[in-house]
C-alpha cells in the first residue's frame, strides 16, 4: 500500500530539505490480511538513528521488532501485507519506492544479519560464493578481484585461515562462525545501515559477546547506524547508545540506553528489567516473569496493548487502561513513555522496583 | 547393484519357470509329434534340472552359448546371449539391440522437452502463485495430466499428419538410422512422438517444480539472497529452485529409466519399433526369452539410474558428500 496524503504539506519546505537523522522511521505500519482477521503487527512505530550509532529494538517474541527491521529493508511481501508511514534513508523515503529501486539499495546501502546463521546461508554454495554475490550485482567486479574481496573480509571478521575457508561450505563452519560469515555478507559493499536481527540468539553464550564485540569494531571502522535486534537486555547495556522498547507491535518506551536502564517508567520496560536472571539473588526469587502472554496481534486490546498483564494499571482512574491507547509521550527530552500513569507515580514504582533489587539494575 | 540384478535374474528366470507354458511346445509348430517335441526341447535345453539351465542362462550372459551342440543345426549364441527366441529366428540380444536405440532416443527427446516445460512452467506458476498465470498452468497441467496419450497421439496424428501434413508419416528405419544419418528426418519422426511423451510428464514436473519453489520460497536463505539486493530471478532460480532440485532429480532419473523399458502406448501409436513394441509383441506370442531378456535390461536401467540419481545428491547436495 502507498501513501495517498502528499509526501509534504503545503507551507512546510519539501520533504528532502528538512533536517532528518541518516535513518528516519515516521508512522511505520504493517498489517497482515489473514483469514483470521487483520494482523496489526506493527502500529505507528517511529524511530530514528544517526551514522554510527545503534539503536536496540528490545521486545518479546511477537512484538513486532524483526517485522519492523523487514519493513526497513523492504523485505515485507506486498502482495501479502499492507505497509504503510515513511522509512527515510539518507533523505529518500522506502516506503512509496518501487521495489526494484529498494532492491538497488538492499546489501548496499542496508544490509541485515539475521536471527539463526545455519538457516540463512545456502546450504548448496559454498562461503565464498554466498560472501561476493551482494558485491558482484551491486558493483562491478571481476570474479577474482571479488574472491579476494570474500577472503579480505573472513579475515576482517576474524575467521582463521580465511584462504581455505572461503571454499567451504556452511555446514564445515560452527555456529560462531557461520554468523562472522553473515556479518561479512551483509558489510562486503560496506552499507551505511546495518540491521542485526537476534544476532547472537542462536549461539553460544561464550560466541556471543565476541560476535557483538566485532559488530561494534566493524561499526566504529566505516561509521555504519547499526539497529540492534534483541530481547537480551545485557547486549543492549554494552553496545546500544538508545534503546526503543516493543510490546504488542507498537513502541511502548523510548530512551538513552543509561537513562531506561537506571529511570525506567514503563511497567512493561521495568517487567523486562526485573526478569533478567539475577544470580546475587536466593534461587526462589531470582526470576521475576512478567505475569501473562503477549496480546493477539489480531485482536488487540481496546486500551493499553500492555494493560492486560500490567500490574500497576489499577493506579489509573477511570478505567482509562482498559479503554484508550495512551499517547508516546516525552517525560523528559528524549525519553518517550506510552503509559496512563502519571509521570511521578511511575517513578515512584521504578524506584520501589528497582531499589528492591540488590546493587541495582543491570 | 551386482547383487541386484543377479536376485533381478533369479526372481525373473524361476518365475517364467512357473508359468504353465512349455516353449518347447510353442516352437513345435501345428503338426507336433511327440518325437520332434522331445527333440525340440533337447535343443532349447529345457530337458536339463531347472538349476542347471538357470547357471546356463546366467554363464550365457557372460561367456556366451551354443544351444542344441549335440544337434545337427547348432544355434550358437554369443555373450552377452540373453537367450534365443525360437519364434522370431533371432537371439534376444540382437533383437534388444534394434529395439533400445529407438526407446532410447524417444526417452531422450521427450526428458529435455518435459524438463524443459516442468521447469519452466513450475518456476513461472511459483513466482505468480494465484494469479492467472499460476491457474492457467496448473488447469493445463491438469488436463495433460488427465489425457490419455493414446487419445493425444491419435489428434496429433489426425490433425499434423494427416489434415495439415506438417510432418510425413513416421518413418521407422529413420529413427532406426539414428539421429545423425539424416536429422531433418529423424527430427520430423519424432516430434511428435517426444510431444506425447512430454505432455503427460511435463503435467507432473509442472506440478513439482512449483511446488518445491513455492517450499524453499519460505526458507531463511532466500530471505538473505534477498536482503543482497539479488533480483528475484536470480532468487527463484539460483537459490530456491537449486535448493528443490534433489526431489525433481530423483523422480527425474526414475522416470526416464523407467521408459528405457519402453514406452508401449506412444510406440505402437507411432509405429516406432522399440522396446515397448517387442515387449508386447512378446507377451502375445508367449516368447519368453524375449519377455526375459527385457525385464532384465529395463532392470538393469532402473538400478542403474537408482545408482546415477544417489551419485547425484552428492554433487546437488555439499552436505552429502562423504569427506
Amino acid at each position: 500500500m502507498t501513501l495517498a496524503q502528499p509526501r509534504s504539506e503545503p507551507g512546510k519546505p519539501a520533504a528532502g530539505n528538512r533536517e532528518r537523522p541518516f535513518l528516519s522511521v515516521e508512522d511505520l505500519a504493517v498489517r497482515f490480511p489473514t483469514d483470521d482477521g487483520l494482523v496489526h503487527a506493527v502500529e505507528g512505530v517511529s524511530l530514528s538513528v544517526a551514522r554510527g550509532k545503534t539503536l536496540a529494538i528490545v521486545g518479546e517474541s511477537g512484538s513486532g521488532k524483526s517485522v519492523t527491521a523487514q519493513a526497513i529493508m523492504g523485505l515485507i511481501d506486498r502482495k501479502a501485507a499492507s505497509v504503510s508511514g515513511e522509512v527515510w534513508l539518507d533523505d529518500e523515503e522506502l516506503v512509496a519506492m518501487p521495489d526494484d529501486a529498494v532492491r538497488r539499495l538492499r546489501g548496499l546501502k542496508m544490509a541485515m544479519i539475521f536471527q539463526d546463521p545455519m538457516s540463512s546461508l545456502h546450504p548448496f554454495y559454498r562461503v565464498g560464493a554466498q560472501l561476493t554475490e551482494a558485491a558482484l550485482v551491486h558493483q562491478s567486479l571481476s570474479k577474482s578481484d571479488a574472491r579476494s574481496l570474500a577472503i579480505e573480509m573472513l579475515r576482517r571478521v576474524g575467521i582463521p585461515g580465511p584462504e581455505r575457508r572461503v571454499d567451504d561450505y556452511p555446514h564445515q563452519l560452527s555456529g560462531g562462525m557461520r554468523q562472522r560469515v553473515m556479518i561479512a555478507m551483509a558489510l562486503i559493499n560496506s552499507p551505511a545501515l546495518l540491521i542485526a536481527d537476534e544476532p547472537t540468539t542462536a549461539l553460544d553464550v561464550t560466541v556471543q559477546a565476541q560476535i557483538i564485540e566485532l559488530i561494534a569494531t566493524l561499526q566504529a571502522a566505516s561509521d555504519t547506524a547499526v539497529i540492534l535486534i534483541t530481547h537480551d537486555l545485557g547486549i543492549v547495556a554494552d553496545v546500544a547508545d538508545d534503546v526503543v522498547v516493543m510490546y504488542g507491535g507498537r513502541l511502548v518506551e523510548a530512551a538513552p540506553t543509561q537513562r531506561l536502564y537506571y529511570h525506567p517508567e514503563m511497567p512493561y520496560t521495568l517487567g523486562l528489567l526485573t526478569s533478567v536472571p539475577r544470580m546475587d539473588r536466593e534461587r526462589a526469587d531470582r526470576l521475576d516473569p512478567i505475569p501473562g502472554n503477549p496480546p493477539s496481534a489480531i485482536n488487540l486490546p481496546a486500551g493499553c496493548v500492555f494493560f492486560p498483564r500490567c500490574t500497576y494499571s489499577d493506579r489509573v482512574p477511570d478505567g482509562a487502561c482498559a479503554s484508550r491507547n495512551p499517547d508516546l509521550i516525552a517525560t523528559e527530552p528524549g525519553h518517550l513513555v506510552r503509559c496512563h500513569l502519571p509521570s511521578e507515580e511511575r517513578r515512584q514504582i521504578a524506584n520501589n522496583v528497582l531499589g528492591s533489587l540488590v546493587g541495582g539494575p543491570g | 547393484m551386482v547383487l541386484l540384478l543377479l536376485l533381478l535374474t533369479v526372481a525373473v528366470f524361476f518365475l517364467f519357470n512357473l508359468l504353465p507354458f512349455d516353449p518347447a511346445r510353442l516352437t513345435c509348430g501345428k503338426v507336433c509329434t511327440p518325437e520332434l517335441l522331445e527333440a525340440n526341447r533337447h535343443r532349447l535345453g529345457l530337458d536339463l534340472p531347472v538349476l542347471q539351465q538357470y547357471l546356463n542362462f546366467v554363464t550365457g550372459i557372460f561367456t556366451g552359448r551354443t544351444l542344441g551342440a549335440d544337434t545337427a543345426s547348432p544355434i550358437v549364441c554369443s555373450a552377452p546371449c540373453l537367450g534365443y527366441s525360437f519364434l522370431r529366428h533371432a537371439d534376444v540380444t540382437s533383437l534388444i539391440a534394434r529395439a533400445l536405440p529407438v526407446t532410447f532416443w524417444l526417452a531422450i527427446g521427450g526428458f529435455i522437452v518435459w524438463m524443459t516445460i516442468g521447469l519452466v512452467g513450475g518456476v513461472v506458476a511459483a513466482l505468480r502463485r494465484g494469479k492467472w498465470q499460476d491457474r492457467t498452468l496448473l488447469t493445463i497441467a491438469l488436463i495433460g495430466y488427465s489425457m490419455p496419450s493414446f487419445f493425444l497421439g491419435l489428434i496429433l496424428i489426425f490433425f499434423v499428419i494427416l489434415t495439415w501434413h506438417l510432418l510425413d508419416f513416421p518413418s521407422a528405419s529413420a529413427v532406426q538410422a539414428g539421429p545423425f544419418a539424416n536429422p531433418g528426418k529423424f527430427i520430423g519422426t519424432m516430434l511428435l512422438p517426444w510431444i506425447v511423451i512430454a505432455v503427460l510428464n511435463a503435467a507432473f514436473y509442472v506440478r513439482l517444480t512449483r511446488n518445491q519453489v513455492l517450499e524453499t520460497l519460505n526458507e531463511d536463505y532466500v530471505r538473505t539472497a534477498r536482503a543482497k539486493g539479488l533480483p528475484e530471478r536470480t532468487v527463484v532460480v539460483k537459490h530456491a529452485l537449486r535448493a528443490g532440485l534433489t526431489p525433481i532429480v530423483t523422480a527425474a532419473g526414475l522416470d526416464i529409466a523407467g521408459l528405457m523399458g519402453g514406452a508401449i502406448i506412444t510406440e505402437s501409436l507411432f509405429s516406432l519399433p522399440g522396446m515397448g513394441v517387442l515387449a508386447v509383441g512378446s507377451v502375445v506370442q508367449s516368447d519368453l526369452p524375449v519377455i526375459t531378456g527385457i525385464t532384465l535390461v529395463a532392470g538393469f536401467f532402473i538400478i542403474s539410474m537408482n545408482l546415477i540419481v544417489d551419485l547425484l545428491y552428492g554433487v546437488l547436495d555439499p552436505r552429502v558428500r562423504v569427506s
